[in-house]
């Protein structure tokens, strides 16, 4: 997916396509407004991670996301993505370059799905087959079946397959950046938990440089390679990996904010694909029960999982169901416990609470089946957690600068409505 | 009524497409009028206000009275006649629009600037194809109510069905009068239901069925 306009972005698959940002000194004060929203803010983000802006309501971590697209303009300062200033060009341009997903995706309700993720490739002037194809690729990417999602239109979804189709949109053009503003604000709980996983598997295919807003400190620690957190005034308060924010929170801000029990939160720091999985015993629709059966009992196990065709879980078996059937029936079980291998193992810990098992299926990229994680697992886990600790790399840069009046002045059109708890 | 019909067929039925025809293009010109005013205003509060007060106040002045005056400037003929129906035409359109663009939910726009489109691509590519069923909404409301007025506007001899309407009533009594009153009046009613079927059809075809309810 090379593009030869942006030759300096670089982009390429399956290696870090993402492109570092700094932002100078960036300030925004908005007009009749004495005190700044952002006060003289430098960050640098490092390329192909993803970090994660987090702070109260009104703080100025919208407006500093925005600001690296230029929706807002700074004041003053400069923002230089991957080494180019791009304080001055085109906005318009700019942000043809740059993703953005919004909450609930933003997606416009009077065209397909399909025509939805073509806007950006079609305003750059790429040809009509090679916006076909690229929009089935997307939509493999995000779990989406392109046959059966092309041609609907967005209330035809549900709350989860917007925001799918609005991470596809934002990665249409192939952009080293992508901005997320509360994008899983608007979804239940256990969506967001697929989403966000979904999120890390596609992260692990295209490498992109993330930011992401969000004010839910267990998803910054979930999905942040970096942490900043943000007080009032785009203040930055400590800006590190989750693990180190964790373990030394640099402020009472910073403690309160992480809220107690942070040692389990220790929970949230490690991820399902850092565990040991047990294999299971797998088996596709049309296969003869009384194999399976007999394998199982050879290898002492109690439940067979059936794989589709692409290798994704539909359904599990145990014994006795087995032994009523006599062909294997390749039917979805909407109740299955699947995480992601990048979930935690706090989401893991969930989802198996939710459907009352002690075990939970693991599904890599694209879904495909893993292994199994069990309870006993976790509960090593949490005792191994306790001793690790890694430090031996090097924050980012993040400070504020000059004298900074700290005031709440921000208008966050996501967050006016009354924010979801 | 059956004579008069059969001896003034071919009359009537040029009359009806003139009159027809006249409300027609006067809806179109009122159509693009309208959203041109409604996109110049829809952002500021102050002057959307002022745009709703004038389609407000405008709807109260009697289509009689408007042509009276513009035949001092603009004399006898179409002119005026086209005049006045586009502008009672445009009203309630320009209502409709700017309601139908303010409707739109701000993280749709923001969503559009987002991904790189300029203010004039969003506008013409997202924020009317949305408002658009609220605007045709307006478009038909001013199909029903200019058909009358292009009536009246016959007044100042300009094409269509009014002119029997005025002839009958003028000679109330007289031979056929009634007559011509009443295939008026009628052939009013029946052109207004034509042009709303016709609307209706053209809502189905330019709506696109992620917005339709």
């Amino acid at each position: 997916m090379s593009d030869s306009k942006n030759s300096a972005s670089g982009v390429s698959e399956h290696t870090v396509s993402g492109a570092s940002i700094m932002l100078e000194e960036v300030t925004k004060t908005y007009p009749g407004q004495k005190k700044s929203a952002v006060g003289g803010l430098t960050l640098e983000i490092p390329a192909g991670s993803i970090v994660m802006f987090v702070g109260p309501s009104g703080c100025g971590k919208t407006t500093t996301l925005k600001m690296i697209n230029r929706l807002i303009e700074p004041t003053s300062g400069q923002i230089v993505i991957n080494g180019e200033d791009v304080t001055t060009m085109n906005g318009d341009e700019l942000r043809r370059r740059i993703g953005y997903v919004i909450q609930a995706g933003g997606l416009f309700p009077h065209m397909t799905v399909a025509a939805n993720i073509a806007m950006v490739p079609k305003m750059l002037g790429w040809d009509k087959a090679k916006i076909a194809a690229r929009v089935d690729e997307l939509l493999e990417l995000v779990s989406l079946d392109p046959e059966l999602y092309r041609d609907r239109f967005p209330k035809e979804l549900s709350g989860g397959q917007q925001q799918r189709v609005g991470v596809a949109r934002a990665l249409a053009a192939d952009p080293p950046v992508l901005l997320m503003d509360e994008p899983f604000g608007a979804v239940d709980p256990i969506t967001r938990q697929r989403l966000q996983d979904e999120l890390l598997n596609i992260q692990s295919e295209v490498q992109k440089t993330i930011v992401c807003v969000t004010h839910d400190f267990d998803e910054a620690v979930k999905l942040g390679d970096w942490i900043a957190i943000f007080n009032e005034g785009a203040q930055l308060e400590q800006y590190d990996s989750p693990e180190r924010i964790l373990a030394n929170p640099a402020s009472e801000f910073v403690e309160n904010f992480i809220g107690s029990g942070a040692g389990l939160k220790q929970l949230t720091l490690t991820r399902v694909n850092e565990v040991d999985l047990v294999d299971a015993i797998t088996t596709t629709p049309g296969k003869r029960a009384s194999d399976v059966l007999s394998q199982l009992q050879g290898a002492g196990r109690k439940l067979a999982v059936v794989l589709d065709s692409r290798g994704r879980p539909l359904r599990r078996l145990g014994r006795r169901q087995l032994s009523r059937m006599e062909i294997i029936e390749g039917t979805y079980d909407p109740g299955l416990p699947v995480v992601g291998e990048q979930a935690t193992l706090n989401d893991a810990l969930d989802t198996m609470l939710v459907a009352s098992a002690e075990y939970a299926l693991v599904t890599g990229r694209r879904d495909v089946f893993k292994g199994i994680i069990t309870v006993q697992t976790v509960m090593e886990a949490i005792a191994a957690a306790n001793s690790a600790s890694d430090d031996h790399h090097e924050a980012p840069v993040g400070l504020n600068s000059g004298a900074i009046n700290v005031v709440d002045i921000e208008v966050e059109p996501a967050e006016r409505g009354g924010e979801p708890a | 009524m059956g004579d008069f019909i059969g001896e003034r067929s071919r009359q009537i039925l040029f009359a009806s497409w003139q009159h027809f025809s006249l409300v027609a293009q006067c809806l179109i010109l009122a159509t693009f009028i309208a959203v041109l005013i409604a996109v110049l205003v829809y952002r500021n509060k102050a002057l959307a206000g002022i745009a709703n007060g004038v389609s407000a106040v405008g709807l109260t002045v009697p289509s009689f009275a408007l042509i009276g005056l513009l035949i001092v400037p603009f004399g006898f003929g179409v002119t005026p006649a086209v005049i006045v129906v586009t502008f009672f035409a445009a009203l309630p359109i320009l209502r409709n629009a700017i309601v139908g663009l303010n409707n739109i939910e701000p993280t749709i726009v923001e969503s559009a600037r987002g991904i790189g489109m300029s203010r004039l691509k969003t506008l013409v590519s997202v924020e009317i194809p949305i408002a658009w069923p609220v605007i045709l909404t307006g478009v038909r409301i001013s199909a029903q109510m200019v058909m009358g007025v292009a009536a009246v506007v016959s007044y100042a001899l300009g094409p269509g069905l009014g002119g029997f309407i005025f002839s009958g009533l003028s000679r109330l009594g007289g031979a056929n009068a009634l007559e011509s009153v009443v295939v008026g009046v009628v052939g009013v009613v029946i052109l207004a239901l034509i042009l709303d079927l016709i609307l209706l059809g053209i809502g189905r075809l330019t709506t696109p069925r992620g917005i339709r309810v």
